[in-house]
C-alpha cells in the first residue's frame, strides 16, 4: 500500500514553520580563531589529536588551495565567498571523550531529538563507548534490537558527537567511527584510501575541505560481509558563521555490501553558511556501496537571504570488477547546491547508478548532477533525474556520461525529466556525452513539463486540496526514485518533498 | 438538490471574452435523472466544469444552488466533499501516482473535510474490492498509474468506480458514453443504475441518446446556443435522435 495517507498525516504534523529545523541550539561551543591560515589548520589538527602526516597532508592541500579559482561554469549567481570570514572549526564544549550520557550537552541531545534522529538513551550510551570497549549494549539487545534498525552518526558543526551500535558492528568486524578517530585508529586505511578518490588538488572546494576538514564518518566493511544495518550520519550547522566540513571515506572491501543514509540540517539564519564536503566511497572486487542522502539544509527565506552554500564533492570508485555503487538523493534544501555524485567505472563490469530528486523553491539554485566515468569493460551506468523547480528558483542537471578507449560494450541509460510549477522558475538540462570507443551504448532521454491545471482540478474535483494535489502529482513524478530510498527515509522524503513545496501554487 | 438559475458564463477568447452560456436555469430534484443534449459547442462541456469548479471560466450572472448553498463561492475540493461528483468527458492521466492511492486520497480527505474518521486500510480495501468488481475494473488496473495506457473504456468505468466509492449526492456525468463500445456502454450504465437512490440525482450530458436507453431519464433539457431550447420527458431524447438538433440551432 503507498504511503499516501501516511505523507498527509506527517505533513500535517509539521510546524506551520516552512523549515521546521530552523532552530539554533544554545549551546557553548569552542572555535578556531576566525579565518584561514596555517595555524588555523594546526589548530584544528591538534584538537583532533592528528598525527604528523595528516597535518602535512592538510597543510599541502592549503598551499595548493591558495593557487585555485572558484568555477564559474555552473548556473550559479552569488556574491563572492568571504573565507576569512568564516569559521573553520566550532565544537559543543563537553568533556573530551563522554563516558555517559551526563557528559553530553543536554540541549545537544534536545537538538538531536528536535530533529527526530532515532537515538534512544541507550543506544547513545552505548555509543559514547569507544569501539572494542566492554559494553552493556550486548546484554540491552535481546528484543530492543529489530530489523530496520539504523546506526548513527551525528556530527554537530565541527564534531562527530555520538556514534551509535559501535560494538554491534564491531561484532561484524564493520569500522563505523568519526573519520578522526579512524585517524589515530586506522591510520593503515586512511593513508591507503583518503584522498584516492578525490584528490585533494581536485577543485578548490574539495581542496579546502582537505586543508580543514573537521569530521565526518569513516566506514570500512571486511571481505564478504553485509553490514547487518544501515549505517547513518546525521550533519547539523549549528554556529553563526561557521562553514561545515566533512569529510566521509567509505571502503567496502571484496564482495562485502553497505547500505549508507546521510541527513542534513542547519538553522535558519540571515548571513549565508558555506558547507564543502567531500565523500568518498571505494568499491573493490564484488562490492556494492548504496549511498543515499536527504539534503535539507535551510534554503534561505522567500527573498533568498540566508541559506547554507552547498559545494559538495561527492565521488564513487569501483575499483574492483563487477562492483557496484548507487548514490541516491533528495534534494531539497541550500540556497544554492553544486553538486555531482560520480562513479568511475574501473572495475571491469562495475556499475554505477545515480537517483536524483532536486526541489528548488523560492530563490534557491541548484547546478547539480552525476559523471560516470567508464573506463573497464562491460561497465554500465543508469541515470535517473527529476528536477522540480518552483518560486523563482533555478534548477540544472549537468551530467557527463564518459566512455575511455578501452572501455568496450560500455552502456548507460540516462533519463531527466524536470518538472516546472508556475512560470517564473527554470529548468536547464546540460548533457555531456563524449565516447573514445565504437561499442559503447549511450541513451539519453529527456523530458520538461509542468503541473497541469488538468491534472489539479481532476484531483481536486475529488475532494484533494490544493497543496495535497500537488505533493501527490509530485511524488507520482519522481516514484521511480523514491523507490531507490531505504524504507527509513522513504516517508520521510515524501513529507519533505510536501513541505519543500508549500505556497508553490495559488 | 442542484437549481440554476439564468447562469451566464463567459470564457477569455483571445483578448476578448465570449459568452458561452446565456442564461440557463432548471431545477434537478433529489433522487431525479436529467439529461442534458445538445449539439457540439452547445455549451454542455462548460455547464460540467461549472459545476464543478474548474478555472477558466468567467460567471458572470446568475447562481448554482447546491442543497441550498452558493457553489460558485466553494473551491472544487469543497464541492466535492459537499458532495459534487463530475465524471469526466476526458480523464486526466496523473502519471506516477497509482490508481488505489489517488482513490484512498480522495476518500479520506473528503471525509476528512466532513469531520468524519479516515479510512483504516482494511475498510478502504474491501470499499475499493466491491466497487472495481461491480464495474469489471481489474485489480491489476489499481495498481496502475491513474488513467496512464487505459482506454477509452477502461478510464470510463474507472470514473464510474471513483463516483461509486465516493458516494456522491449530485453526480455530473459529462460525455460519459462517448468513447465506449456498448459492452462497457451497458456496464457503466448498470453501475450508474445501481447507485441511483432517493437522495442522490444525476446529470447526464450527451450528445447521444443511446446512453439514455440504459439510464432512463425524469427529464431532458435541450442545450443549444447557452440556452435550454426545450424540456421534456424521456420521449425528447428519442425524437431528437430522430430529427437531430437541426431545428434547435435554428432558434438559438
Amino acid at each position: 500500500m503507498p504511503a499516501v495517507q501516511e505523507t498527509i498525516d506527517q505533513v500535517a504534523a509539521i510546524d506551520v514553520d516552512k523549515y521546521k529545523y530552523g532552530f539554533v541550539t544554545d549551546i557553548e561551543t569552542e572555535k578556531a580563531p576566525k579565518g584561514l591560515s596555517e595555524e588555523v589548520i594546526a589548530f584544528i589538527s591538534a584538537k583532533k589529536g592528528e598525527p604528523e602526516w595528516m597535518l602535512e597532508w592538510r597543510l599541502k592541500a592549503y598551499e595548493r588551495w591558495k593557487t585555485m579559482k572558484e568555477p564559474d561554469w555552473a548556473a550559479l549567481e552569488y556574491p563572492p565567498i568571504k573565507y576569512n570570514e568564516l569559521y573553520y572549526y566550532a565544537a559543543p564544549k563537553m568533556a573530551d571523550n563522554p563516558k555517559s550520557l551526563d557528559e553530553v550537552d543536554p540541549e545537544l541531545l534536545r537538538t538531536y531529538e528536535k530533529l527526530g534522529i532515532p537515538l534512544k538513551e541507550q543506544e547513545i550510551l552505548a555509543g559514547v563507548r569507544k569501539a572494542g570497549e566492554p559494553s552493556d549494549l550486548d546484554e540491552m539487545g535481546g528484543e530492543g534490537y529489530t530489523s530496520g534498525k539504523v546506526a548513527v552518526d551525528a556530527v554537530f558543526d565541527s564534531v562527530s558527537v555520538v556514534t551509535t551500535f559501535k560494538a554491534e558492528l564491531a561484532k561484524a568486524g564493520v569500522i563505523f567511527c568519526p573519520i578522526s578517530e579512524a585517524i589515530r585508529e586506522h591510520p593503515e586505511l586512511v593513508k591507503k584510501y583518503l584522498g584516492s578518490v578525490i584528490s585533494p588538488a581536485d577543485n578548490v572546494f574539495a581542496t579546502l575541505n582537505a586543508a580543514v576538514f573537521t569530521d565526518g564518518s569513516f566506514v570500512y566493511i571486511p571481505p564478504g560481509v553485509r553490514c547487518p544495518m544501515e549505517l547513518s550520519t546525521y550533519f547539523r550547522i549549528n554556529e553563526q558563521n561557521t562553514g561545515q566540513f566533512e569529510r566521509t571515506l567509505i571502503i567496502a572491501d571484496k564482495g562485502s555490501y553497505v547500505s549508507y543514509l546521510e541527513g542534513c540540517t542547519a538553522p535558519m539564519r540571515d548571513e549565508n553558511q558555506l558547507h564543502a564536503a567531500c565523500v568518498e566511497l571505494i568499491a573493490l572486487d564484488d562490492a556494492e556501496i548504496k549511498y543515499s542522502t536527504v539534503q535539507n539544509w535551510y534554503p534561505g527565506d522567500a527573498e533568498g537571504k540566508g541559506g547554507i552554500y552547498n559545494f559538495v564533492t561527492k565521488r564513487g570508485d569501483c575499483r574492483g570488477d563487477r562492483s557496484k555503487i548507487s548514490w541516491t538523493q533528495l534534494e531539497t534544501g541550500s540556497a544554492i547546491t553544486w553538486k555531482y555524485p560520480s562513479v568511475i567505472l574501473r572495475g571491469d563490469d562495475s556499475r554505477g547508478e545515480f537517483y536524483s530528486i532536486a526541489i528548488s523553491n523560492g530563490r534557491q539554485q541548484i547546478d547539480s548532477g552525476t559523471k560516470m566515468i567508464h573506463l573497464g569493460k562491460n561497465t554500465s551506468s543508469r541515470i535517473i533525474s527529476k528536477g522540480i523547480s518552483a518560486g523563482r528558483s533555478s534548477n540544472t542537471y549537468r551530467g557527463l556520461v564518459q566512455a575511455s578507449g578501452r572501455a568496450k560494450n560500455a552502456r548507460n541509460f540516462t533519463q531527466c525529466d524536470s518538472l516546472l510549477i508556475g512560470d517564473k522558475c527554470a529548468a536547464i538540462t546540460i548533457p555531456y556525452v563524449e565516447t573514445k570507443t565504437g561499442t559503447a551504448q549511450f541513451e539519453h532521454e529527456a523530458t520538461t513539463s509542468k503541473i497541469s491545471d488538468d491534472q489539479l482540478f481532476y484531483a481536486r474535483s475529488r475532494g484533494i486540496g490544493e497543496e495535497e494535489a500537488v505533493a501527490l502529482i509530485v511524488s507520482g513524478f519522481v516514484q521511480d526514485v523514491l523507490q531507490q530510498l531505504p524504507m527509513e527515509f522513504a516517508v520521510e522524503a515524501k513529507a519533505l518533498i510536501s513541505v519543500s513545496l508549500e505556497g508553490s501554487v495559488g | 438538490m442542484l437549481n440554476i438559475k439564468n447562469l451566464h458564463v463567459s470564457v477569455e477568447d483571445g483578448d476578448h471574452s465570449r459568452e458561452i452560456l446565456k442564461g440557463l436555469s432548471f431545477h434537478l430534484k433529489p433522487g431525479e435523472v436529467h439529461a442534458i443534449m445538445g449539439p457540439n459547442g452547445s455549451g454542455k462541456s462548460t455547464l460540467g466544469n461549472v459545476i464543478a469548479g474548474k478555472d477558466g471560466y468567467e460567471v458572470t450572472e446568475g447562481e448554482i444552488l447546491f442543497a441550498g448553498e452558493d457553489v460558485l463561492e466553494m473551491e472544487p475540493e469543497e464541492r466535492a466533499a459537499a458532495g459534487l461528483f463530475l465524471a469526466f468527458q476526458y480523464p486526466v492521466e496523473v502519471p506516477g501516482v497509482a490508481t488505489m492511492t489517488f482513490l484512498k486520497a480522495a476518500m479520506n480527505s473528503q471525509r476528512e473535510a466532513r469531520g468524519e474518521e479516515k479510512l483504516t486500510t482494511p475498510q478502504f480495501m474491501k470499499l475499493v474490492k466491491d466497487a472495481s468488481e461491480m464495474l469489471g475494473v481489474r485489480s491489476e488496473m489499481l495498481k496502475r498509474p491513474i488513467n496512464v495506457g487505459f482506454s477509452g473504456g477502461e478510464k470510463k468505468r474507472n470514473e464510474i468506480m471513483q463516483m461509486a466509492l465516493l458516494q456522491p449526492k449530485l453526480a455530473v456525468l459529462d460525455e460519459t458514453d462517448s468513447g465506449l463500445d456498448i459492452d462497457a456502454l451497458r456496464i457503466v450504465s448498470e453501475g450508474v443504475n445501481a447507485l441511483r437512490g432517493p437522495n442522490r440525482s444525476f446529470l447526464v450530458i450527451t450528445h447521444y441518446q443511446r446512453l439514455l436507453d440504459y439510464i432512463k431519464p425524469d427529464q431532458v433539457h435541450v442545450l443549444a446556443g447557452g440556452r435550454i431550447v426545450r424540456s421534456g420527458g424521456p420521449e425528447l431524447a428519442t425524437e431528437l435522435e430522430e430529427r437531430g438538433y437541426a431545428e434547435f440551432l435554428e432558434t438559438a
